[in-house]
């Protein structure tokens, strides 16, 4: 009976803290199915409504479009991540030369590095190479910034594998190539997962360089065209919650999906 | 540490490269080389050969790392202190000023002002955001009952995305219809004007901080709490240690590296903070909430001073590489302190 009493304050704390974290989610969602007449009279009214117009309102002023361009961008950033991820830690992991301790910490160090150190010169070489306020001007930069955690993550992965098959197919005349497509990357294929959700979270909702390489709407991803909304929506207020939590799905659904994985990639993300 | 023996080691365990066969019939299959114990000068050869065409493969795999990174992080910092050194508008002429745009930037008022908000961000991150997270993470390690819940709703404000959350806590935080307003009635405080207020910006940008990145913390403590050894707390409940002492005396003091190393990375997460204060104040009002990152982006891109706010965007990129290296030091320290 003591021991069950002394777990109430625990269960209050978790409790205050769980309104802390999950009201504004809560305020969010519930406001995105009221009427604009119903958000002035009743603001805090949970399961009040249940109406789509604001949904369909939003994705009337552009948000199609917005999550289009989200979706193209992420899918050829996230892949090339990956795939340029996985090249660099195969040498700097499994073959051991002269440089490689140094040259992984210095691929490693960028993880470090504030974006807005580069923010200039991009804009301007963005600019030279005529792909200003244009989709494709996003990948590279996006590319550049999710490499250093990512080959952190999968190089740790990747070193961890053992040398004995790796050897047996040396033996049998394996080419590098066919060592690492075929027996290296399969091996690493959990790791290879973390990487394309952690990615997929940061790009997704990737802000300062949208703002700077893009201006018009019609190339704007969804962080920049929330941004959009909000100038323009700024009375209707249903409306634009309709937008955040269109926004916000693919997030939750993956992370619902793959909880566990999105939780062991940060923890092994952070530096241990 | 494998020395010279351990590479030439690993040399030997080299595959045969395909290219092999254009230098010549003498070199043979690896298995072959070493069954056969051919002459020591073809021996010799093959070693040379197969290293050349290792370094090859190495460069190979490298090159598409090394080539985004050279375009998109390595020449976009030198060329950030180069243009440092201009005054510029964008345009097509701009003049040469050596080191005067960062005299300027040491007497900016603006600038010590962001530092300090920068400087606050550090602070909120070590006494409130890694102690909030702290206890986030014994919570979720005890004996609640639906801890699983409570993990994954604890932890979805960090997976939002900024733009959204600023938006979102615009909202609460609205100085008429806000729920934060709503809430403090019920005490009996009357409404405030969280963001338009020069007394009130920061604290409410800086708890929305909070609300986003304490989740992150809670996941890295209860991976380093789960990593500490059962034995020890088992030890302790036979000398009758309490949950308290327990915690006290072996949970806390294992997890000082981790609460010394997030300290660090919170100095680069200030550094790196932009998207919610852009959204929710843009630095303002008069310059209350400004930090380093969105005094840059105005001078840069709004005031089109492209020399001054290349002054400083490089010296972002100086406190950052200060934390890197102060990151680096303690990381050593503790290996070597491991090691004796």
């Amino acid at each position: 009976m003591l021991a069950k009493l002394k777990t109430i304050p625990l269960y209050a704390l978790a409790a205050i803290l769980l309104i802390f974290t999950g009201y504004p989610f809560l305020y969010m969602v519930a406001t995105s199915f009221k009427t604009q007449q119903m958000y002035f009279t009743d603001p805090f009214g949970l399961f009040g409504s249940l109406q789509f117009g604001n949904y369909i309102q939003a994705f009337e002023t552009g948000l199609a479009t917005y999550f289009m361009n989200s979706v193209i961008v992420t899918v050829i950033s996230v892949l090339l991540i990956v795939f340029i991820a996985s090249l660099a830690c195969y040498p700097l992991s499994r073959m051991k030369f002269r440089f490689s301790r140094l040259l992984l910490l210095v691929f490693v160090s960028g993880m470090m590095l504030p974006v807005h150190s580069t923010l200039i010169p991009i804009f301007i070489l963005t600019s030279h190479m005529g792909l200003r306020d244009q989709l494709p001007a996003l990948i590279g930069p996006y590319t550049a910034f999710n490499l250093p955690v990512s080959i952190f993550i999968l190089s740790q992965f990747m070193s961890e594998i053992s040398r004995e098959v790796e050897e047996a197919a040396e033996i049998d005349g394996c080419s590098h190539w066919r060592i690492f497509w075929n027996i290296v990357l399969p091996m690493v294929t959990p790791a290879l997962a973390t990487l394309v959700i952690y990615n997929f979270l940061h790009v997704w909702t990737e802000f300062i360089f949208g703002l700077v390489l893009i201006t018009s709407p019609e190339n704007m991803t969804l962080p920049l065209g929330m941004q959009r909304f909000y100038g323009e929506f700024s009375v209707n207020v249903p409306a634009l919650m309709a937008a955040l939590t269109l926004a916000s799905l693919p997030i939750f659904v993956v992370y619902f999906m793959a909880q566990e994985k999105i939780v062991s990639g940060l923890a092994g993300g952070a530096v241990k | 540490m494998p020395g010279r023996c351990g590479r030439f080691a690993d040399c030997r365990r080299d595959p045969l490269p395909p290219l092999a066969d254009r230098y010549g019939k003498d070199v043979g299959s690896l298995s072959e080389v070493i069954v056969n114990q051919t002459s020591n000068s073809s021996l010799r050869k093959g070693k040379k050969n197969r290293r050349r065409h290792r370094g090859w493969v190495i460069c190979m795999y490298l090159a598409p790392a090394v080539f985004v990174y050279c375009i998109y992080i390595f020449y976009p910092i030198i060329e950030t202190f180069h243009l440092s050194l201009y005054e510029w508008d964008g345009g097509f002429t701009r003049r040469f000023l050596g080191f005067d745009n960062f005299d300027k930037l040491f007497s900016d008022r603006i600038f010590w002002k962001a530092l300090l908000n920068n400087l606050k961000i550090v602070f909120t991150s070590v006494f409130l955001q890694i102690p909030l997270g702290l206890i986030m993470a014994l919570l979720l390690l005890s004996k609640l009952r639906g801890r699983r819940f409570l993990q994954t709703i604890y932890f979805m404000p960090h997976l939002m995305s900024t733009v959204a959350i600023g938006l979102l806590w615009m909202f609460i935080y609205d100085p008429v219809n806000g729920a934060m307003n709503r809430l403090l009635n019920v005490f009996g405080i009357p409404n405030i004007a969280w963001l338009s207020d020069e007394k009130f910006a920061m604290p409410a940008v800086l708890l929305v901080i909070i609300w986003q990145h304490a989740p992150f913390y809670m996941i890295l403590f209860k991976a380093a709490i789960v990593g500490i050894s059962e034995d020890l707390f088992e030890a302790a409940a036979i000398d009758g240690a309490n949950a308290f002492e327990k915690f006290r005396y072996i949970t806390f003091p294992l997890l000082i590296p981790t609460i010394v190393t997030s300290s660090t990375l919170a100095i680069v997460g200030s550094l790196k903070s932009f998207d919610t204060f852009y959204i929710m104040t843009l630095g303002g009002p008069n310059n209350s909430t400004e930090l380093i990152g969105t005094y840059m982006y105005k001078q840069a891109f709004i005031h089109f001073n492209m020399g001054y706010g290349s002054a400083v965007a490089f010296m972002m990129f100086l406190f950052a590489f200060i934390a890197a290296g102060l990151l680096q030091v303690i990381e050593a320290r503790r290996k070597v302190k491991g090691a004796a």
